[in-house]
């Protein structure tokens, strides 16, 4: 299912306790709207995958050549057509629909 | 071979080619402090963090190295913090390392203990918390790195106490970290031909250019291009000394405080070649209507800068200096005698106002007297506020790396730190600090780390005795409501001085106050001298604040 108001940025990020905070700051003290995190470790835990969901809107550029400064990040893709689904649950969880 | 973490750290800076470091030990940076006594490295101490910050600052604004500052954690990290953020906004490359508790007590809440790594991550280009003495044979190296890296910036590392106390065994030492080459970022034929076409069927071009010129060392190259094409320039205050002041073609700094003339002239431009710059608010003015009659060509190292206030009709993102050595020898020679002459009746409509008092306690003579008397080599800092826009103006910068200030943060307090680094780095050059009454007190502790070193450094007090920028602004903005901008109490700067071992010179006193002023910069040695100067006078013109360049008040 596309999207056109939302879009996902996915990275690959080297994996240690601070690269959340230094992703989650730079959205904040940007302003920019950041509407979901799908976070995790893969591989042998020295990366994690990391999906943004972000508004797809005139800012989107300017995100992702900000997140693709930060030291931490491995690879930076923006996904026009995300797999909604992705976020459906956690939509469901968040709404009470559905148990964690 | 064995070594401490400390060892380790001291060691790998030692390597770096760091040969001074300025800070202020405390309990949780003992153990480095302690490897220093085996170090070639020399220590400054300072008396406040703050000052071994912009102390770093000043080494590395004056000669492109990396400056190096120590602090301990809790207050010694926080001190620090304004001086990083400083650099983070000017891309200027520091490493601050700063001490931290023990890893274990991290999250109790332990003496001295603050989030320091979570504290400087908005205004780090990068930070690390380091977890073990090994981690610091890769991430001193990185630091070294990144603070170089494209678009320069500082880096923070966070070391533990027991990080800087664990021994460990290893091989070898790590290789130092240094820049990535600017090439690794190439500019295409295509690219510089577009540029060059661009160029050649511009009827009024200008060049915007600023701190990146100077980080890229393009000076030159800049001159080039300006001199073969016959381009004017203007230049942000970050870019002060890369042009010759004296060339018709400089039209000075541009933006709040720029001249009439040359915001006017950029009203007319056709097209703006923007080179090592960000289109800053302070620049630009409303940044919708800047240049709103030219095609933008940006250039920078920086790409999230492209496109982040104002769009470009064609960018290029490279270092400004490979951009100029490929664009240079494309550009045809042209003399614009058409457009400089719009220029130089632009002049002549909006000249430069003469001062309101023009006798020696006016600020805009006290500037052109000082450059008259200073070296030709002489390095100039400035601190924050209306005697900084007054040098920006009047002061005729000789080159780039000659003219330290606060650009993007406008720290009060920058510019005596800053002239005793600069110093530092550069014996046999006299730095001369211009600072204000109200600049100065927010360092002048930094005295005694100025008499400890006894070194080439004059400090200019212009004594209003006022906020002058906030009573500017409270005058023009608020109907002449004044509030907390005069200074009820002003200490007696020279008496002052003389209480640190310094020679204090107070000009009110001085029956040849020129004389006085002459013997304080040329002679050998620290001078501290107290300037008074009109409280009353304005910096003219001013863009107001949100206003587009072209409704500019005053002068």
């Amino acid at each position: 299912m596309a999207n056109l108001v939302n879009t996902v940025i996915a990275l690959r990020v080297k994996n240690h306790p601070g690269v959340m905070s230094h992703i989650t700051g730079l959205f904040a003290r940007r302003n920019f709207n950041l509407e979901g995190i799908l976070c995790g470790p893969t591989g042998d835990g020295s990366e994690s995958r990391m999906f943004l969901l972000v508004n797809n809107d005139e800012r989107l550029d300017q995100i992702v050549q900000q997140v693709s400064k930060l030291y931490d990040i491995i690879e930076i893709k923006v996904e026009e057509d995300y797999d909604r689904t992705l976020f459906l649950k956690i939509e469901d969880i968040l709404s009470g629909v559905k148990q964690c | 071979m064995k070594h401490t973490g400390a060892e380790i750290l001291v060691r790998l800076l030692e390597r770096q080619g760091v040969d001074v470091i300025a800070g202020v030990p405390g309990g949780s940076n003992l153990p480095i402090y302690h490897a220093l006594n085996k170090s070639s490295i020399r220590h400054v101490l300072t008396r406040h963090e703050q000052g071994a910050g912009f102390i770093a600052q000043g080494i590395a604004r004056s000669t492109g190295k990396v400056g190096v500052c120590f602090a301990s954690s809790g207050p010694g990290a926080t001190n620090l913090v304004t001086a990083i953020a400083d650099a983070k906004l000017d891309s200027v490359p520091i490493i601050a390392v700063t001490g931290q508790v023990a890893f274990p007590m991290i999250g109790t809440d332990a003496f001295q203990e603050v989030d320091t790594y979570g504290m400087t991550i908005p205004i780090t280009k990068h930070n690390f918390l380091v977890r073990s003495a090994k981690e610091l044979l890769t991430v001193v190296p990185e630091s070294f790195r990144v603070a170089l890296s494209g678009r320069p910036g500082p880096v923070v590392i966070d070391v533990p106490k027991n990080v800087q106390n664990e021994s460990i065994e290893f091989d070898d030492w790590p290789e130092p970290g240094k820049a990535d080459p600017v090439e690794s970022i190439p500019v295409s034929d295509a690219d510089a031909a577009k540029i060059a076409g661009m160029i050649r069927d511009a009827k009024r071009p200008v060049i915007y250019a600023g701190g990146g010129i100077i980080h890229s060392g393009a000076s030159e190259k800049l001159r080039e291009l300006a001199e073969k094409n016959g381009i004017p320039l203007t230049w942000t205050l970050m870019g002060a000394g890369i042009y010759p002041a004296d060339d018709p073609k400089n039209l000075g700094m541009l933006g709040m405080h720029g001249s009439r003339a040359t915001n006017i002239a950029m009203r007319e431009a056709d097209l703006l070649l923007a080179l090592g710059v960000r289109f800053d608010d302070r620049a630009t003015g409303d940044v919708k209507r800047f240049c709103e009659n030219a095609k933008i060509v940006h250039v920078d190292i920086d790409r999230s800068e492209i496109g982040k206030n104002r769009k470009a009709d064609f960018f290029v993102h490279a270092d400004a200096g490979v951009l100029l050595d490929k664009l240079v020898p494309l550009v045809g020679k042209n003399d614009r005698a058409e457009w400089l002459a719009r220029i130089g009746e632009i002049r002549r409509e909006h000249p430069v106002r003469l001062p309101r008092n023009p006798d020696s306690r006016n600020p805009l003579e006290l500037i052109r007297l000082i450059a008259e008397i200073a070296p030709e080599d002489a390095i100039i800092t400035t601190d924050v506020g209306q005697h900084q826009m007054w040098a920006a103006q009047a002061y005729p910068v000789k080159g780039p790396r000659m003219f330290l200030t606060s650009g993007g943060l406008g720290t009060m307090g920058f510019g005596f730190p800053a002239a005793i680094g600069a110093a530092i780095a550069n014996p046999g050059k006299r730095v001369i600090c211009l600072s204000g009454d109200g600049s100065i007190q927010m360092n002048i502790q930094e005295m005694a780390t100025l008499a400890d070193l006894g070194l080439d450094v004059t400090v200019i007090v212009m004594n209003n005795e006022h906020l002058g920028l906030v009573r500017q602004q409270q005058e023009l903005f608020y109907n002449g409501t004044y509030i907390a901008s005069k200074f009820v109490t002003n200490p007696d700067f020279a008496a002052i001085a003389r209480g640190y071992h310094l020679r204090g010179v107070d000009l009110r006193a001085e029956k040849d106050p020129v004389a006085a002023l002459r013997r304080s910069i040329l002679e050998a040695g620290p001078w501290i001298v107290d300037a008074p100067i009109h409280s009353a006078e304005n910096v003219f013109p001013m863009v107001p604040p949100g206003a587009s360049n072209e409704q500019m008040i005053g002068g």
